[in-house]
C-alpha cells in the first residue's frame, strides 16, 4: 500500500494480541476479572503490571459486574478505561452495559466469544456478544488475531470521538482466535501514542451556564447518572441513538487512517468484502468463519462457481446501506448465525441482513444457517454445503426452509 | 501498585473534636444543597448533611441507586455542589473504586492537579447489607482509599418499604408483613459493621444523627484515614417506621439509648465504645428498655398485642446479648445487677 510504518512481526494469540494492544494504548485503568476463554487477557497485562511495563491502575475486581462498574467510574472521573470479559462474565456485566453507554463512558472492552450455559460449556459461540447488541455499544467482530490487535487502537478512536462517546467491544472468537497463534505484525510504541492520543473530553454545559469538560472533577461540580423521569428520559436514549449514527461515518474514518499508517484495511471498516463483485451466491458471517468461507469461495470460483462472502465486521452500529449495496447483484444469501435467537425464526445477523433487503431494489432468496454452538468445528465441506444449498434455491426457485442447522444430530 | 491493608491511623493527623463546633459547621458552605424531594421527617438528608460538613477539601461523591440518589439527583436537578456520580444500586463500592483509582493515575500522569481528591460512597441498607455488600467487600479487600457510608433506614424505603438484612426482628414491612400467623420479620438486623470490622480495615464506626458531632467526627477520620473506611449511620425513615416525622432524631437517640444501636469506633480491628455509649456502659441504670423505641413506631405495633408480645421479649433479649458482647469485644463488662 502507501507509506506504511516499519512493523515487527511478533508470534501472538488473539488473547495475547489484545493485551498488547492495550499495553501500547496507553490505558489509564484497567478493571477486569478472569473467565476462560479471556484469561491470557488479564494475566499478560498482569504481566505488564509486575514488570512496570504500564503505567495503569489495574484493579483486579470481585466480579465482572464491579469490573465494568469500575471502568465506567474511572471513565466518568477522565480516565482511559479497558477491560475484558466472554460468555458469563459479560451476562454478569449487562446491566452496567447499559449503564456505560447511557454514561456515555466509552470504555473499551475485548470478549472473547463464548458460549452461554446451561449446558455449560467453554468454546466459541457469539451467544454472548449477540445477547448485548442492544445495550448500546460499538460491536466490532474481528476476522483474524491481526485484526483483533488492530481494533483495539481503532476502539479507542472510535469510541473517545467527541461525536461518538459510546463504549465499543471488539469480538474475537474464543479459542479460534483467543489461544490461536499467528505471526503478528504490531506497531512501534510511539506510533500507537500517536494514533490513539490522550483521551479528550467532549465540554457539556452546567447548570450555572458554564462550559465544561464532561467529567467528575472538584472545579466543575457535575452530577453524573441522575435520575431521569417520563419527561427527559426519552431524549437521552435519542441522544444515543444520534451517536451510533455518528459511528457510522466515524468507524471508516479511523479504519481508513489506521490502514494508512499500518497498511492492513478490513473492507471499509463495516463491512469487508470478498469476491463480491459479480456473485450470484453470497455468504454473510461474522468472526473467524470468514477465513474458512474465503478458501471454500476461491475453490468454487476455480470451478466457475459465482460464489462471493461479505463479512459484518461492525456489527453495532449495523451498517444497513453498506448491505443493501454490498448484496445488490446477489440472487441468493446464506447469513450465517454462531448464536440463536430462540423462538425469533433464526438469528440476530439474518435478521439484520434479511430487514435491511426489504428495502434493496432487487430481493435475493435469504436463508439462515445456525452453525458452531460450543464451539462445534464448521469445516470448509459444511460451508461448501451451504454454497450448493444456494445454488439449488436459484434453480429450483424455492427453499424448503429457513432456517437451517450446520453439523447439527437431529 | 500494591496498597497495604492494614493502616494505622496517625493520631496527630487526626481533626481534634473541638474544630467541629456549632459555629464552624454553620459557617461551612452547604455540600448538599436544599430543594431534594425526601419525604418530611426523613432522617437520611440530614446524616448527608452532616457528614458533607466533614470534608476536608475537595471531594467525590459517589451514591448508589436508593432514596438519597432518587430525591436529590432528578433532572435536570441537583442538590450536590460537588461532582456525583450514580451508576446501579449494587454498586457504590465499585464506583468508589474506580473514581479512587482513576484519581491516583491521573495525578500520577500529571492530568490532573497534583491534589488530594477525597471519595465518598452512600448507600442504604438494601446497598449495603443486601445487593451491594460483594461489590463493598471487594472495594475494602482491595484497599482503595474511600469512605463508605450506610445511611440505614432499615428497609428497601425507595421500592416501598420492603424488608432487608438490615431490616430488625418483628418489624412489618411490605413483605415481612404482620398478619394473623406471622410476627412481621422472623429474622434479625445482620451485624454489618461486625461484618466489616472482620475484614481488617483500618476504621469502622456506627453512628446517630442526633449526636451529631460525634457523628461529624466519625466521618473526618473516614475521611482522614488511609485505605478504606465504613461508616454506619442511623436514619430513621417516619414513612416506612410508621413514626412521627417529627421524631425522627429522637428515635436516633432512643436507639442509643436502649442499646439497640449501640455507638462504638474500631479503629483497627480494636473496639471501643463511644462516649453517648460509653455513658451507658459506666451507669448501666441509664439503658432504657426496648419497649420505650419500639412503642413510639407504628412497624412493631402489631408487638403489643397479647399474641406477638413474646416478640418483645425476644427483641430485648437479642438486644442486651448483642450490648454484651460489645462490651466484651470494648474490654468491658457489664456489672451483674444490669
Amino acid at each position: 500500500m502507501k507509506s506504511v510504518v516499519k512493523q515487527e512481526t511478533l508470534g501472538l494469540n488473539g488473547d495475547e494480541a489484545v493485551a498488547y494492544a492495550a499495553k501500547q494504548s496507553d490505558v489509564d485503568v484497567v478493571a477486569a476479572y478472569p473467565i476462560t476463554p479471556q484469561t491470557i487477557i488479564v494475566e499478560k497485562f498482569s504481566e505488564y503490571v509486575a514488570n512496570g511495563q504500564v503505567n495503569t491502575e489495574f484493579i483486579c475486581t470481585e466480579s465482572e459486574h464491579s469490573a465494568m462498574t469500575a471502568c465506567l467510574a474511572a471513565s466518568a472521573t477522565g480516565a482511559r478505561t479497558f477491560t475484558a470479559s466472554a460468555s458469563a462474565g459479560l451476562a454478569l456485566m449487562h446491566e452496567m452495559l447499559f449503564v456505560t453507554s447511557g454514561c456515555r463512558a466509552p470504555v473499551v472492552m475485548a470478549i472473547a466469544n463464548r458460549a452461554l450455559s446451561a449446558p455449560l460449556n467453554i468454546h466459541g459461540d457469539h451467544s454472548d456478544a449477540m445477547a448485548e447488541r442492544d445495550s448500546g455499544w460499538v460491536q466490532i467482530y474481528a476476522e483474524n488475531v491481526q485484526e483483533v490487535y488492530d481494533s483495539i487502537f481503532q476502539a479507542f478512536r472510535i469510541g473517545e470521538h467527541l461525536d461518538v462517546q459510546l463504549p465499543v467491544m471488539v469480538g474475537l472468537d474464543g479459542f479460534t482466535l483467543s489461544h490461536s497463534l499467528e505471526n503478528v505484525q504490531v506497531l512501534a510504541d510511539d506510533v500507537v501514542k500517536k494514533f490513539v492520543g490522550i483521551r479528550q473530553l467532549p465540554t457539556v454545559l452546567t447548570h450555572e451556564g458554564k462550559t465544561v469538560p464532561y467529567k467528575l472533577d472538584p472545579k466543575n461540580p457535575m452530577t453524573m447518572g441522575p435520575v431521569a423521569f417520563p419527561n427527559y428520559y426519552f431524549e437521552f436514549k435519542r441522544q444515543q441513538e444520534e451517536a451510533m449514527r455518528n459511528a457510522l461515518k466515524i468507524i471508516p474514518q479511523v479504519h481508513d487512517e489506521y490502514a494508512e499508517i499500518s497498511g492492513r484495511s478490513y473492507g471499509d471498516g463495516l463491512l469487508d468484502a470478498y469476491k463480491l463483485e459479480d456473485a450470484e451466491i453470497t455468504i454473510v458471517c461474522i468472526g473467524s468463519t470468514a477465513g474458512t468461507v474465503k478458501t471454500v469461495t476461491d475453490d468454487l470460483r476455480t470451478e466457475g462457481v459465482k460464489a462471493g462472502l461479505l463479512r459484518i465486521r461492525t456489527f453495532r452500529p449495523f451498517p444497513r446501506e453498506g448491505i443493501i449495496k454490498a448484496l445488490a447483484q446477489a440472487k441468493a444469501v446464506a447469513v450465517m448465525d454462531k448464536s440463536m435467537s430462540f423462538g425469533g425464526n433464526g438469528g440476530a445477523v439474518f435478521h439484520e441482513v434479511r430487514h435491511a433487503l426489504y428495502d434493496a431494489k432487487t430481493h435475493p432468496y435469504v436463508v439462515n444457517y445456525v452453525y458452531g454452538l460450543g464451539g462445534r468445528d464448521t469445516s470448509p465441506s459444511q460451508i461448501r454445503g451451504i454454497y450448493e444449498d444456494l445454488q439449488k434455491i436459484l434453480q429450483t426457485k424455492h427453499v424448503d426452509e429457513l432456517v437451517r442447522y450446520v453439523g447439527l444430530r437431529e | 501498585m500494591r496498597r497495604k491493608n492494614k493502616l494505622t491511623v496517625v493520631e496527630g493527623n487526626m481533626i481534634s473534636e473541638g474544630k467541629f463546633t456549632a459555629k464552624d459547621i454553620a459557617e461551612k458552605p452547604e455540600l448538599f444543597l436544599s430543594g431534594h424531594r425526601a419525604c418530611a421527617g426523613c432522617a437520611a438528608p440530614t446524616v448527608l448533611r452532616l457528614i458533607m460538613k466533614a470534608t476536608r477539601g475537595p471531594t467525590i461523591v459517589t451514591n448508589a441507586t436508593g432514596c438519597m440518589e432518587v430525591s436529590a439527583t432528578i433532572y435536570p436537578y441537583t442538590s450536590w455542589a460537588i461532582p456525583w456520580l450514580h451508576t446501579a444500586f449494587e454498586t457504590a463500592g465499585a464506583n468508589a473504586s474506580g473514581i479512587e483509582s482513576a484519581l491516583k493515575i491521573l495525578r500520577k500522569k500529571g492530568r490532573i492537579e497534583d491534589k488530594q481528591v477525597d471519595v465518598i460512597a452512600f448507600a442504604g441498607d438494601g446497598g449495603t447489607y443486601d445487593i451491594g455488600i460483594q461489590a463493598l467487600s471487594g472495594a475494602v479487600e482491595r484497599g482503595h482509599d474511600f469512605l463508605y457510608v450506610l445511611y440505614d433506614n432499615e428497609a428497601y424505603m425507595n421500592t416501598g418499604i420492603q424488608r432487608s438484612g438490615g431490616t430488625p426482628l418483628g418489624a412489618s414491612t411490605t413483605t415481612s408483613q404482620a398478619g394473623s400467623v406471622v410476627p412481621g420479620k422472623l429474622e434479625n438486623k445482620k451485624p454489618i459493621a461486625d461484618i466489616m470490622v472482620a475484614h481488617e480495615m483500618p476504621y469502622v464506626a456506627t453512628a446517630s444523627p442526633f449526636y451529631w458531632k460525634d457523628l461529624i467526627v466519625k466521618a473526618r477520620k473516614g475521611i482522614e484515614v488511609n485505605g478504606p473506611a465504613f461508616l454506619h449511620v442511623f436514619a430513621p425513615c417516619p414513612r416506612g417506621w410508621r413514626s412521627d416525622p417529627s421524631k425522627s432524631i429522637e428515635l436516633s437517640r432512643l436507639a442509643v439509648e436502649t442499646c439497640i444501636f449501640p455507638l462504638w469506633e474500631a479503629v483497627n480491628g480494636e473496639y471501643q465504645l463511644s462516649i453517648p455509649s460509653k455513658v451507658i456502659a459506666l451507669a448501666p441504670q441509664k439503658k432504657k428498655p426496648v419497649k420505650d423505641y419500639l412503642q413510639v413506631q407504628g412497624r412493631f405495633r402489631h408487638l403489643f398485642t397479647p399474641k406477638y408480645e413474646k416478640i418483645l421479649d425476644e427483641i430485648q433479649r437479642i438486644t442486651d446479648e448483642r450490648w454484651n458482647k460489645l462490651l466484651k469485644k470494648c474490654g468491658m463488662t457489664q456489672p451483674k445487677n444490669a
